[in-house]
């Protein structure tokens, strides 16, 4: 059974954005952190909810940038295909 | 016939359709440059907004005492919106709340559109890109402008050698600003086209409605929030630095 050239290349670009949305993993972790830090301070202080609220969706916006990158190379790789 | 940020996949399904479409071939100069899907949801969105704002002055102007739903809806968003300029820039709120209101409308309008029908205009790399930019331009001026030559002296700290990452860190800027607006509309639509190409008809009744709810209202205003508060603590930052 031999695989030609075009297949392999899309094979491993498959491969190659599947392993870059693993960059999704950090922002995880780094949101669900903001979000219970946000929870704990609301439930010391909750009349600063609004505050604490906008604070901790900008930093969550923030982290979650390096994921975006991770999915925006994944989709390059499947959609555009920089590789012929 | 698709172009733009995603080119054609060709093992991918017919029915799954997220791409921008190329509709009317236009030459400038030896050059082929397409109107877009982007182009045509943009204007269509544009004529929302303008239509809206004509509307919202009518109904203003024609309040004599007791004003009308719209026109006390309309008062709820301004008051909102400058409360949300002045809360975090302060006394300089006054001077920048045409753009940042501008800014989060339209943005906000365009990632709602997909609730529309439409492919929305954020979706693509170059609206973003372009918002970003001139962001971009709205912090370098007021740098300039308020920190004068201490600008120059600040890329060159804490000693010379950071010169070059100071300045990769400012160019940095609106290409992160403008990815992150990109990166979360246009995964909302990819989703929503996969979900609605590869499932059988039974579990396209009702569920979509969820994951609209979710992808276009909720992940559409927080990013237009988002957007409009990077910029505005951006360029706060650039304002209050002492030079």
């Amino acid at each position: 059974m031999g695989i030609d050239n075009e297949g392999f290349i899309n094979g491993c670009s498959a491969i190659g954005a599947g392993l870059a949305v693993i960059a999704g993993i950090g922002p995880g972790v780094g949101q669900g952190i903001a979000a219970g830090h946000g929870a704990s301070a609301v439930g010391r202080n909750p009349g600063a909810k609004g505050d604490i609220m906008s604070t901790m969706l900008l930093g969550q916006a923030v982290a979650e940038t390096t994921g975006l990158y991770g999915l925006v190379v994944a989709l390059l790789l499947m959609f555009v295909k920089p590789f012929k | 016939m698709t172009n733009g940020v995603a080119i054609g996949f060709d093992t991918i399904k017919p029915e799954v359709d997220f791409y921008v479409h190329e509709l009317y071939p236009l030459n400038f100069f030896g050059t082929t440059v397409y109107i877009t899907t982007t182009h045509v949801c943009t204007f269509i969105v544009i004529l929302a907004i303008a239509i809206l704002a004509l509307a919202a002055r009518r109904s203003v102007l024609k309040t004599k005492d007791a004003p009308s739903k719209f026109a006390v809806g309309v008062e709820i968003v301004i008051g909102a919106l400058i409360g949300f300029v002045n809360g975090s820039m302060g006394k300089a709120g006054k001077k920048y709340i045409n753009y940042i209101g501008t800014l989060f409308i339209f943005v906000f309008i365009s990632n709602i559109s997909g609730l529309f029908g439409l492919r929305p205009p954020t979706a693509d790399y170059g609206t973003t890109f372009c918002i970003a930019l001139i962001s971009f331009t709205m912090i370098q001026y007021a740098a300039i402008r308020y920190q004068k030559w201490g600008y120059l002296k600040g890329m060159f700290e804490p000693i010379f050698l950071f010169f070059p990452i100071n300045v990769i860190s400012e160019i940095a800027t609106p290409i992160s600003l403008s990815l992150r607006l990109f990166g979360n509309i246009l995964a909302g639509t990819v989703m929503m086209a996969l979900y609605y190409g590869m499932l059988p008809w039974l579990f396209q009744l009702g569920i979509p409605s969820a994951l609209h709810v979710y992808f276009d209202l909720f992940s559409g205003a927080i990013q237009a929030y988002v957007f409009c508060m990077l910029t505005m603590t951006f360029i706060a930052d650039k304002r209050n630095v002492e030079a």
